[in-house]
């Protein structure tokens, strides 16, 4: 279990800033979810955690900054699951999910063999098998997904950074999808941070939502707080309508802001 | 869908099969020529020169020397080339993500070529005032002095996200205006031409121990560092920004495999001159039969990118005896309609 604090972070891109001055602190075993409109900064913000853009401020983990640590010993703290990810259509399902033990293996080494039992039983948790030995290139959209999160997983990296992990699947596949991540969450104590664009599975899911609009965090809590019809015609721009259901789950329905003739 | 071509033979039997393949190669290559013993004493010829092993092949003396002077030179010699450009190709392919990409891309021929050419011109080629042949040596020099260009140049401008792609760039541009002088020079002295095309079109005919001497240390370095990088290749097949998000220094691989690579193929091609294809040839041909993973390919790149050149200097040897046709000539001859078979292939499988 580790926590992730960002303290006055900003990213920007040549005089482009993408998110400014950003703080928060994300428990150990919490998810949080970073919700706003395209182009918020919502992924600067994880790809700052990442170490995949240069930012100004600082990122920790567990309280020690992370642009001190080495690559291999930041990507065995921190997974990041981008929003497209590269899939060579001639790699094995396998090959790829061995990719996410590179940070323990040695710059000139090989997998050992405890390596390729960890990524054969992270395999055999997320019910990959069948598909193990088949090539990426055959594969559909879902089952994709979970070998990207599977990748993730064989990092046994303590902190998960999901970019829009579910925008290339269907409304099943979606909830599959983030349940396995809130079930893989509560069985390892993971601390995730997903960028969503549904905002009602977004507030479903996660503990915590915090709105980005133009890099600045204009509002963060539990999805009760965010969530209000007013706060995301602002933002967003959207006429909705938002509904309370009696478990606490907070539904957020669009609205046709021309009536119908 | 893409069929499943790999499963045509069990991947462990590659390895095995890729030696005797090379093995063949290399007996065959030994055993055709003009001049030296009949083909089938040579077998026993090599097994005499081997330790604690007398056979008596029944092969003159001159024969011998012939064999073994001449032609064995030859053959380690086209081995060892063949092996380090289909291995810098295969590297080179996997770090720059492109196909297309071959060992000279970077500039190393077109650099080698206008230091072997300014070498010929000054007439410095013919003197024996020099302790060491200024042929070979401009021309490794000149191949590594223009992939410092293109590497300086290209890693100037592009941000870290697009640097392969500029780096692939540069490399064309710095090959084209290398290129441009190397022309200019010889339209001003065409006596030359004959020379220069001699050794653009690679010669393997002059091939002696001191070559097979002079260039191993550089392809035991270069290729020892290039297979050590076979599983972070295979890691970098995700692209740069996931790589990194996995750990790998993608900046420090890129520098690595480019010196490796470029130090290999600047030494072989100081020795045997611009050979084309067989960069590209054979690690195609490897990839359709054992699969895309890099550590699966770069082994069997090596042995059989020497297989090839071996075989491939066979026909230069008898075809046109005794002018030989230069083996630039073969591998292209060879190499043009196998890519296009290729590139065919890929389209029919590609989604």
């Amino acid at each position: 279990m580790s926590s992730l604090s960002f303290i006055d972070v900003s990213v920007s891109y040549g005089r482009s800033v993408a998110v400014t001055s950003f703080n928060d602190i994300v428990h150990p075993g919490e998810w949080l979810c970073l919700i706003g409109p395209n182009g918020a900064g919502k992924s600067s913000l994880l790809r700052s955690a990442a170490g995949l853009v240069a930012y100004s401020g600082s990122v920790l983990v567990d309280g020690s900054p992370l642009n001190l640590r080495s690559a291999r010993r930041r990507a065995a703290l921190v997974a990041h699951v981008p929003q497209s990810p590269a899939m060579p259509d001639d790699m094995t399902a396998f090959e790829y999910v061995l990719l996410g033990r590179n940070p323990y293996v040695g710059y000139f080494g090989q997998e050992t063999k405890q390596d390729r039992m960890m990524v054969q039983r992270v395999i055999e948790r997320l019910d990959l098998q069948p598909f193990a030995m088949r090539r990426l290139g055959t594969l559909s959209g879902g089952e994709r997904q979970r070998l990207v999160i599977a990748r993730a997983l064989a990092q046994e990296a303590p902190i998960m950074l999901l970019d829009e992990p579910t925008t290339a699947l269907d409304i099943g596949h979606q909830q599959q999808a983030l349940e396995l991540v809130d079930s893989l969450r509560r069985e390892h104590g993971f601390t995730v941070v997903s960028a969503m664009h549904d905002l009602t599975l977004a507030g479903l899911y996660s503990d915590r939502l915090a709105l980005l609009h133009q890099g600045h965090c204009v509002a963060s809590g539990p999805a009760q707080e965010v969530l209000k019809a007013e706060t995301l015609s602002e933002f967003y721009g959207v006429s909705v309508s938002v509904h309370h259901e009696e478990d606490g789950t907070v539904v957020v329905v669009p609205r046709r802001t021309v009536p119908l003739a | 869908m893409i069929p499943n071509k790999e499963l045509q033979l069990p991947r462990s039997w590659w390895m095995p099969v890729a030696c005797i393949v090379v093995g063949c190669a290399f007996l065959f290559g030994a055993m055709i020529g003009p001049a030296g013993p009949v083909w089938w004493r040579v077998p026993g010829e090599l097994l005499d020169h081997l330790p604690w092993i007398n056979v008596h092949s029944g092969a003159s003396k001159l024969e011998s020397t012939v064999l073994w002077q001449i032609r064995m030179p030859r053959v380690v010699l086209a081995g060892i080339v063949g092996a380090m450009l289909s291995l810098a190709g295969a590297s080179f392919q996997g770090v720059f993500r492109n196909p297309l990409v071959d060992p000279y891309l970077l500039g190393v021929a077109g650099g080698a070529g206008l230091g072997a050419t300014v070498v010929i011109v000054t007439g410095r080629a013919a003197s024996s005032s020099w302790p060491i042949d200024p042929l070979p040596l401009a021309a490794f020099v000149g191949g590594l002095l223009a992939v410092l260009v293109t590497y300086t140049v290209g890693t100037a401008f592009g941000s870290s996200k697009t640097s392969s792609a500029t780096l692939v760039l540069a490399g064309v541009a710095v090959t084209s205006l290398v290129t441009a002088v190397q022309t200019f020079m010889l339209q001003r002295n065409t006596d030359v031409v004959r020379q220069v095309y001699s050794w653009i079109l690679g010669r393997l005919s002059t091939a002696t121990w001191s070559d097979v001497r002079l260039v191993l240390p550089y392809v035991i370095i270069s290729s020892g560092v290039l297979l050590w990088h076979r599983r972070l290749l295979d890691v970098l097949r995700v692209g740069d920004d996931e790589a990194q998000s996995l750990g790998a220094r993608v900046t420090r691989i890129r520098l690595t495999i480019v010196i490796a690579g470029t130090l290999g193929t600047a030494a072989v091609v100081s020795v045997s001159g611009l050979i084309g294809f067989v960069g590209i040839v054979v690690p195609h041909l490897v990839r359709l039969l054992a699969g895309s993973s890099y550590r699966r390919i770069l082994p069997l790149t090596v042995l059989f990118g020497a297989a090839f050149l071996i075989i491939a200097d066979i026909p230069g040897r008898i075809l046109s005896d005794p002018a030989e046709t230069p083996i630039g000539v073969v591998t292209a001859f060879l190499g043009a309609p196998f890519f296009i078979v290729v590139l065919r292939s890929r389209q029919g499988t590609s989604r």
